[in-house]
C-alpha cells in the first residue's frame, strides 16, 4: 500500500471513529487539569478553554518540530509558510460555503482539504521542474493568501470580524471539537512518521543515495508535504496563519545547535518546542497577549540561548580535539 | 544471501550490463553506444576527461536516468526497476561539500545501509551489530558517535563505504569518491578498496586520478561519450586511448599521468 493511500485511509477511519470517545478523553484531560489547578491554586487552570489550549499546544509542540526537523534539514522551511497561507484560503472557502449554503462545516476541515491539495500541487510542480524553487513557493503562498482575502471580501463585512482568529490564532476559541480534531491530526502524523521514519530520514539525508537504495523518493516527498499541511492546519488554531511556520522551524534550528545525532535533534526540538508552547501560553494568559506571537518570541529566545550554548559547547570540544584529521577540509568548509 | 535464484545462476549474471546505452540531457548525447559488462569480483575504473559522461553513465547504470536508447541492467534487473537495491552500495562525489550541517552521527548514517533490509519494520539488534562491524572494517569505529559534519573528507568517505558494507552490498559504485580528500587519505582510501576487492567485493569506480585507477583497478574503461578503451590497466597505459579520449591536454610525467 502506498504511503499516501495509507494516510488517507487512516485519516478517514480515524475521522469516522467514534467522536464521542475522543471528546470524552478531552473531557477527562480537562477535568484532570481543573483538579490539578484547584489543588495547586493555579488560577488559569480554572478555565476549560485553557485546558484545551494546553492540550492543543502540547500536541503541536510534538508534531510541528517532528515534521519540521525533516523539512529544515532539506532546506524546505518555506513550505510550511506556503501551506499555511493556502490553508487560509481553505478557511475562507469553508466560511464562504457556510454563509452561502448555511452549512456548519468547520473551516479547519476545509483548510485541511485545501492545504493537502496545495501540498500535492507543490510536489507535482517541483517534480515536473526538477527543483523546489523559492519563486514557485512564493507564488503558491501569495496565491493562497490572495484567494483567501478575495473569498472573504466577497462575503459581507461581518466575516472579516472573525478572520483575526485565523490570522493570529486564538486561545479562547479552542473548542472541544477543535481539540478532538487536533488529537486526530496528531495521531495520523505520529503514526505515519513512526512507520516511515527510516525512509524519511534517508530521503532527508541524501535524496540520490535514497533513490539508489530503492526508496521511492517522490512518494515520500509527497507524504512529507501532506503531513506538513496537516500539521500547519492543526497548529493554526493557536499559532495563526502568519506565525504557524515558526513552530516548524525555530525549535528545530535551536535543536540543531545542540544535538549531534538526528534522533537526538528530534527529541531536543520537541523538548524546546514544549518549553516555548507551555511558557508562551502561560505568559499570553497572564499578560493578555496574543498566544501565537508570545509562543514564537519564547521560541526565538530559546533559539538564541541554544546558539550561545552550542558555541560554548563547540569551543570546549575544540579544546579537547586540537587538530582535525585534515586541515584542507577546515579551510574549504569555513 | 537469501535470494531465490541458485548461486550458480546468480554468479553467472553480470552485476552490471549496458547495451548500446545512449543518453543526453539535451539533443546531443552525453553517453553514446556504450556497452559495458561488469562481472562479479571485478574492480573497474572508469576514467575520462571532464564532461566525458562518466558520472552520467553511472547514473544511468543506477537507474537515475531513463536511457534514450539501449538498456542498462543492474543485478540482472532493468536499472529503472530499482530491484534488490540492498545489494548495491553507492558513494557519491562531493560529499565534503555539505553545507547543510544536518545533525546526524556517523553510526546513524551507517545504519541507513540496513534500512532497505528493515523496510517498515524496526531496526533490530542485528542491524546495529552489523553497523558496528562495518565501522570496524573501515577503521572508524571510534568515530561512531561523532557528528558526520565534524569529520574530514576521508573519514566521511569511509563512513559511506561502511554504510554500503552494513547493507551487505555486493557491488560498490563510487562516483569520484576522492574529490576534496587530502592526498594521504586518498592513498589509505584506495588501500581500503583493495582490501574489500580481495574479500570479494565488486567495485565500479569513476575517478579523475588516472594514475590511481591504473595502479589499483583490475580493468580500465576510458570514456569520452563513447568507450575509447576497455581492458587491462597496463595495456591501457601503453595504448594511445588516453590521447585520443583526452585530446592534447594530457601530459605524461614520470610516475603518473596528469590531466
Amino acid at each position: 500500500m502506498t504511503p499516501l493511500v495509507s494516510v488517507s485511509v487512516a485519516l478517514i477511519s480515524l475521522l469516522s471513529a467514534p467522536y464521542g470517545l475522543l471528546a470524552r478523553l478531552v473531557g477527562l484531560w480537562s477535568d484532570g487539569l481543573g483538579w490539578l489547578g484547584e489543588r495547586l491554586g493555579i488560577a488559569m487552570l480554572e478555565y476549560v478553554f485553557m485546558h484545551h489550549a494546553f492540550l492543543v499546544g502540547a500536541l503541536i509542540a510534538v508534531m510541528a518540530p517532528l515534521i519540521g526537523t525533516f523539512l529544515v534539514h532539506r532546506q524546505l522551511a518555506l513550505i510550511g509558510d506556503a501551506l499555511a497561507h493556502t490553508a487560509f484560503a481553505g478557511v475562507a472557502v469553508g466560511l464562504f460555503v457556510n454563509s452561502l449554503l448555511g452549512t456548519g462545516i468547520s473551516p479547519y476541515v476545509t483548510a485541511i482539504v485545501v492545504a493537502v491539495i496545495a501540498a500535492l500541487a507543490i510536489e507535482l510542480i517541483s517534480e515536473a521542474t526538477d527543483a523546489y524553487n523559492d519563486v514557485s513557493m512564493a507564488i503558491v503562498l501569495s496565491t493562497g493568501f490572495a484567494l483567501g482575502a478575495v473569498l472573504i471580501s466577497l462575503n459581507t463585512g461581518g466575516l472579516a470580524v472573525g478572520i483575526n482568529q485565523y490570522l493570529f490564532g486564538n486561545l479562547s476559541t479552542v473548542s472541544r471539537e477543535n481539540a478532538v480534531l487536533l488529537v486526530v491530526l496528531f495521531a495520523v502524523v505520529a503514526l505515519v512518521v513512526t512507520v516511515t521514519y527510516k525512509q524519511l530520514l534517508y530521503v532527508t539525508f541524501d535524496e540520490t543515495a535514497a533513490r539508489v537504495a530503492g526508496v521511492n523518493v517522490p512518494w515520500y516527498n509527497r507524504l512529507m508535504t501532506t503531513l506538513t499541511a496537516l500539521v500547519v492546519v492543526g497548529a493554526m488554531q493557536i499559532m495563526g496563519v502568519i506565525l504557524v511556520a515558526a513552530m516548524l522551524v525555530v525549535p528545530v534550528a535551536a535543536a540543531a545547535q545542540l544535538a549531534r545525532g538526528f534522533r537526538e535533534a528530534l527529541l531536543a526540538s520537541v523538548v524546546l518546542a514544549q518549553i516555548a508552547v507551555l511558557a508562551g501560553i502561560t505568559m499570553s494568559f497572564h499578560y493578555n497577549t496574543t498566544a501565537g506571537g508570545t509562543i514564537v518570541l519564547v521560541a526565538v529566545a530559546v533559539y538564541i540561548l541554544a546558539v550561545l550554548a552550542g558555541k560554548a559547547q563547540s569551543r570546549r570540544a575544540g579544546d579537547e580535539i586540537p587538530e582535525r584529521a585534515d586541515a584542507t577540509e577546515k579551510s574549504t568548509s569555513d | 544471501m537469501s535470494g531465490e535464484p541458485a548461486p550458480t545462476d546468480a554468479a553467472r549474471t553480470p552485476l552490471v550490463e549496458a547495451r548500446d546505452l545512449t543518453f543526453g540531457y539535451a539533443a546531443v548525447p552525453v553517453v553514446e553506444d556504450v556497452d559495458l559488462r561488469v562481472e562479479r569480483g571485478e574492480y573497474v575504473g572508469i576514467v575520462g576527461p571532464n564532461g566525458s559522461g562518466k558520472s552520467t553513465l553511472l547514473r544511468l547504470l543506477l537507474g537515475l536516468h531513463e536511457p534514450d536508447s539501449g538498456s542498462a541492467e543492474l543485478l540482472g534487473h532493468p536499472a529503472r526497476a530499482f530491484a534488490e537495491r540492498e545489494r548495491v552500495g553507492y558513494v557519491a562525489q562531493d560529499v565534503t561539500e555539505d553545507e547543510k550541517r544536518m545533525p546526524i552521527t556517523v553510526s546513524e548514517v551507517v545504519l541507513m545501509g540496513r534500512f532497505p533490509h528493515a523496510g517498515f519494520g524496526r531496526v533490530t539488534a542485528d542491524d546495529r551489530e552489523r553497523t558496528r562491524e562495518a565501522l570496524r572494517t573501515v577503521g572508524i569505529e571510534h568515530l561512531a558517535d561523532r557528528k558526520i559534519t565534524a569529520l574530514s573528507g576521508g573519514q566521511r568517505q569511509r563512513t559511506y563505504i561502511a554504510r554500503a558494507l552494513a547493507g551487505e552490498a555486493e557491488l560498490l559504485v563510487l562516483d569520484e569518491p576522492t574529490v576534496g580528500v587530502d592526498a594521504e587519505s586518498v592513498e589509505a582510501f584506495f588501500e581500503l578498496l583493495d582490501g574489500l576487492v580481495d574479500d570479494g567485493m565488486t567495485v565500479l569506480l569513476v575517478e579523475h586520478d588516472i594514475g590511481a585507477v591504473i595502479e589499483h583497478a583490475s580493468r580500465v574503461v576510458c570514456l569520452n561519450r563513447e568507450v575509447y578503451f576497455d581492458g587491462d590497466p597496463t595495456a591501457f597505459a601503453d595504448s594511445d586511448a588516453l590521447d585520443r579520449a583526452y585530446g592534447t591536454n594530457v601530459r605524461r610525467e614520470e610516475g603518473g599521468i596528469v590531466t
